[in-house]
């Protein structure tokens, strides 16, 4: 399994190489991969309705309790079937879309990059895995989304849904640690069994809380919604195929698998229907406002993922039984509809549906295509999608309390996407056809075969449901911690208030298409509402931190060296000086104190005059000089102390420093330009204020016990250990070698620094 | 300041000087010295070098650019901290050392090989910086 799910990233680093093979005819070979793969996968399928569950295990970082651990259930074969099965088609119908695109070879990679990510999310059976893979989904999908590089929307939006879907992320790495502490272990499996542990211990409400916030973000929820019909800038493929079929349902995919772990609580169920509600609803409404065949198609999705969150909210078996039939619906009529989209838009240059007409004059078989997955997303029947929502009606129908009003709520939904599915798969093709669109060419077959057959197989699997219903949707059902056994799914239930809604549903959204017909003006009017949406704060939030961040760089990083010393000797004085206020006992006990010597008092005095010196004299070579005497002097003060080590350094680093400082001094403009009588008393003030804080610290030091542990251990070990007798040197390079190594790095590092700065001779086009 | 003095000088200083902080850099393990001692007085040494006789002098008789030294360094040091690991299946910077010392340079270890990392990362760096700065004015 592991080799599977690799394969897609191996393909990608192959693409480097060998990228430039598939950009012409051979592009439709890369095809083959989510073809094995689906192959692979469906192979399992008998296994699998047998109630087997196929587990991996890969040891990775077993310290750290990750490793590549997948599990092959119900649920995970329903996606890996949809991702490989969806990602066959759209890697065919790619081949033709972007036929000579210069980038094809990368898109490709990025594709199989994406497909590879999402099949690792769905199979991972440690959170930690599954958290990287979310993580790869969301990092292939910013690329994908920004494919066309050059245009500024694509980039904009690509950073937006990167960020939206990245803040998830990080919450969901956040509720996993929070998880892995209370079970102790990262094994998804392992804590099905702990389900009443997790409820009942305190962080239940954070834990879940922060899974919500990952869910909503990928699967597009209210309030985090709206990156999703931005990421329709991304070339059709790929918003079929992530933005629709498979991507954005991997926050429903989460919510489905942590059913069984945190699910069945009020907390888990109140939040999803409510979310799943509003957002439904919310976007629903939106569908009416837009002309942007694309636009509308996104709306519809973003409903779609809210109906499914909101069934997943109700938690009984019917309701998620209905879940992952309609995910399957949901992903065969989306999926074809974006396909058909594609094709419009390549053949007529428009995706305006106000435009658009009699279509399937020209373009017949892309025209059947719409109409079948108009009729499965509208639920008409014999559609898969009319079992879809008799389940989804089913299932609200057995809530308690508020049943009634879910219902109307679902209903209401259902009839805007019945609406939705229309105007997108049906209202191109019919009508008269202008004039500007009779010459019309039929595209290649590579192009409408591929949508073709994911709506005959929407319409097969709903007159036949007996292929779907006990293979996959039972043991899906199952891996939900729900009894999944007979399942038999029929298009005919009798008549019952099912029935009654689906007429009602039928009816309402057949008159609401011939009433309300999409038009500018009405997505003019919306538009104005603009400024409250969630969308639009985000973006006042952004552009707010934009300025935030800038104020802030400007007032510190204002480029004057003297600044930076004055604000971090600031900073410490009022940081140290809080804390010494506090706990500084400020009593010395001189017995402890050594006499002082003849040298000690001589050494003091000459430091004394050359900081003195160095205060006032008017000539920077004799500053500098006298620098190097009270460096000198330490040098001493340490030879007294008997820390020879210290002192040799200490005698080097001094005759260097003076050696820097006149070099750089030799660059300096000759006249001098010494600091006023006002700022020398600021300057004043602040550095005995510094030295006063040094001293003080230094003093508290010494008042303190110190634990000779550590000291002693060295000093004990040094031979023992590293065959060293200066305990100094074997701490360097032994003990605490590490620290070494990166210091030595941070060396080079600012060596490199220097030197890069010093040559950078800018070319003035490059100059600010 | 090319006065003959120093000129004479720095031609015997630069050996003397060089063969003193290898020394240095070989007795740190036993007595004060080491490998960032070393490498300091090794720069000294060139400095002192470019001084006397002009720093496009200096940087014939390096004939490498003092920067590449740090990058050898670090791998030194980066390899003899990972050589435990490769080698005997030890933990990171575990010693590793010869059975039995040596006479002048006592017992040799991973740690002398680390240290003449050390020792070449602080020459390269020194230097460049000060060449780098000293070419710019």
């Amino acid at each position: 399994m592991l080799v599977a799910i690799l394969l897609g990233f191996i393909f990608s680093l192959f693409l480097v190489l060998a990228g430039k093979f598939f950009k012409g005819k051979l592009a439709i070979l890369s095809a083959t991969i989510p073809l094995v793969l689906f192959i692979y996968f469906a192979q399992f399928l008998g296994r699998i309705s047998n109630g087997e569950v196929i587990t991996q295990h890969n040891s990775w970082i077993p310290s750290f309790n990750v490793n590549l651990d997948f599990t092959l259930d119900g649920l995970s074969l329903l996606f890996s079937l949809m991702i490989t099965g969806i990602g066959f088609l759209v890697f065919v119908y790619t081949a033709a879309y972007l036929k000579n695109h210069k980038y094809l070879d990368r898109f490709y990679g990025y594709l199989s990059m994406f497909m590879a990510s999402m099949l690792g999310l769905v199979l991972s059976d440690n959170l930690i895995t599954l958290f990287i893979f979310w993580e790869l989904t969301s990092i292939s999908s910013f690329f994908l989304i920004g494919f066309n590089n050059s245009n500024e929307g694509s980039r904009k939006s690509a950073i937006q849904a990167l960020a939206i879907t990245g803040l998830g992320g990080l919450t969901l790495l956040a509720g996993s640690i929070f998880l892995g502490s209370v079970t102790g272990t990262y094994s998804i499996s392992e804590m099905l069994n702990s389900g009443a542990e997790i409820a009942a211990s305190p962080y239940y409400i954070l834990i879940v809380s922060l899974f919500f916030i990952a869910a909503f973000t990928k699967s597009a929820q209210f309030p985090f919604h709206f990156w999703l019909p931005d990421a329709m800038k991304a070339p059709t493929p790929v918003s079929t195929y992530l933005h629709s079929a498979t991507m954005v349902k991997a926050g429903v995919y989460l919510l489905m698998r942590f059913t069984p772990v945190l699910g069945n609580q009020e907390f888990w169920n109140t939040t999803l229907i409510i979310v799943g509600a509003i957002t439904m609803i919310y976007s629903a409404i939106h569908m009416l406002f837009r002309t942007d065949l694309k636009g509308i198609l996104a709306y519809s999705t973003i409903t779609a993922l809210g109906i499914m969150v909101f069934m997943i909210g109700q938690g009984s078996r019917d309701a998620l039984l209905a879940t992952a039939l309609f995910i399957i619906v949901h992903a065969l009529y989306k999926a074809t509809l974006f396909l058909v989209t594609g094709i419009i838009d390549l053949q007529t240059g428009t995706r305006d549906v106000t435009v658009l007409r009699g279509l399937r004059k020209v373009l017949l078989p892309v025209a059947i295509a719409g109409f079948l997955a108009a009729i499965s997303s509208a639920g008409i029947p014999p559609s898969l999608g009319f079992l879809g929502k008799e389940l989804i009606y089913e299932g609200t129908l057995q809530v308690g309390g508020t049943a009634v009003l879910l219902v109307v709520l679902i209903v209401i939904t259902k009839i805007l996407l019945f609406y939705a599915g229309f105007v997108a798969g049906v209202t191109p093709f019919m009508g008269k056809l202008p004039e500007a669109y009779q010459k019309v060419k039929m595209p290649s077959p590579i192009l409408w075969v591929a949508p073709l057959i994911l709506a005959l197989a929407g319409i097969l699997f709903g007159i036949f449901p007996g292929i779907i219903d006990s293979s996959l949707l039972t043991p899906a059902v199952n891996s939900m911690g729900a009894d999944g056994a007979d399942i038999h799914l029929k298009l005919w239930h009798g008549f019952n208030i099912v029935l009654l809604l689906s007429a009602i549903t039928i009816a309402a959204g057949t008159i609401l298409y011939f009433k309300v017909k999409p038009s500018a003006e009405l997505e003019n009017r919306i538009s104005k509402l603009e400024f409250i949406s969630p969308k639009s704060i985000n973006e006042g939030f952004g552009n707010l931190f934009t300025k935030f961040s800038d104020l802030w760089t400007n007032f510190f990083q204002n480029g004057y060296l003297r600044n930076y010393v004055k604000t971090i000797m600031i900073f410490m004085i009022v940081l140290t000086g809080y804390k010494l206020f506090k706990t500084a006992t400020f009593s010395l006990d001189y017995s402890t104190l050594l006499e002082l010597t003849v040298y000690e008092v001589t050494i003091c005095l000459v430091m004394l005059v050359s900081i003195l010196y160095t205060l006032f004299t008017s000539s920077r070579l004799a500053a500098v000089a006298s620098m190097g005497v009270i460096g000198y002097s330490i040098c001493l003060v340490f030879v007294f102390y008997s820390a020879p080590d210290l002192a040799m350094t200490q005698f080097s680093i001094d005759t260097l420093t003076v050696i820097l400082f006149v070099l750089v001094l030799y660059r300096l403009p000759k006249y001098l330009n010494l600091s006023d009588y006002k700022m020398r008393i600021k300057d004043g003030i602040i550095s005995i204020a510094f030295g006063s804080i040094i001293t003080i610290l230094i003093l508290e030091v010494i008042a303190e016990q110190v634990g000779r542990n550590v000291s002693e251990y060295y000093a004990h070990n040094a031979y023992l250990l590293a065959h060293g007798k200066n305990v100094v040197n074997v701490i360097l390079v032994d003990f605490r070698g590490v620290d070494t190594l990166i210091e030595i790095s941070v060396l080079a590092i600012a060596a490199i620094g220097v030197f890069g700065l010093l040559k950078l001779r800018l070319k003035r086009s490059d100059q600010r | 300041m090319k006065t003959i003095i120093l000129r004479t000088a720095s031609d015997y200083l630069l050996p003397v000087l060089l063969i003193f902080s290898i020394f240095i850099l070989l007795r740190g393990h036993y007595l004060p010295g080491g490998g960032f001692v070393g490498g300091l007085i090794a720069s000294i040494a060139f400095v002192l070098h470019s001084f006397a006789n002009g720093l496009s002098n200096t940087k014939a008789l390096l004939r490498i650019h003092p920067g590449f030294l740090m990058p050898v360094g670090l791998g030194l040091a980066f390899l003899s901290a990972i050589a435990p690991i490769l080698g005997f299946g030890l933990p990171l910077m575990t010693g590793i050392w010869m059975p039995e010392p040596i006479s002048v340079l006592g017992t040799i270890g991973s740690a002398l090989f680390f240290d003449i990392g050390v020792y070449l990362v602080v020459i390269g760096v020194t230097l460049t910086i000060i060449f780098t700065i000293s070419e710019s004015a």
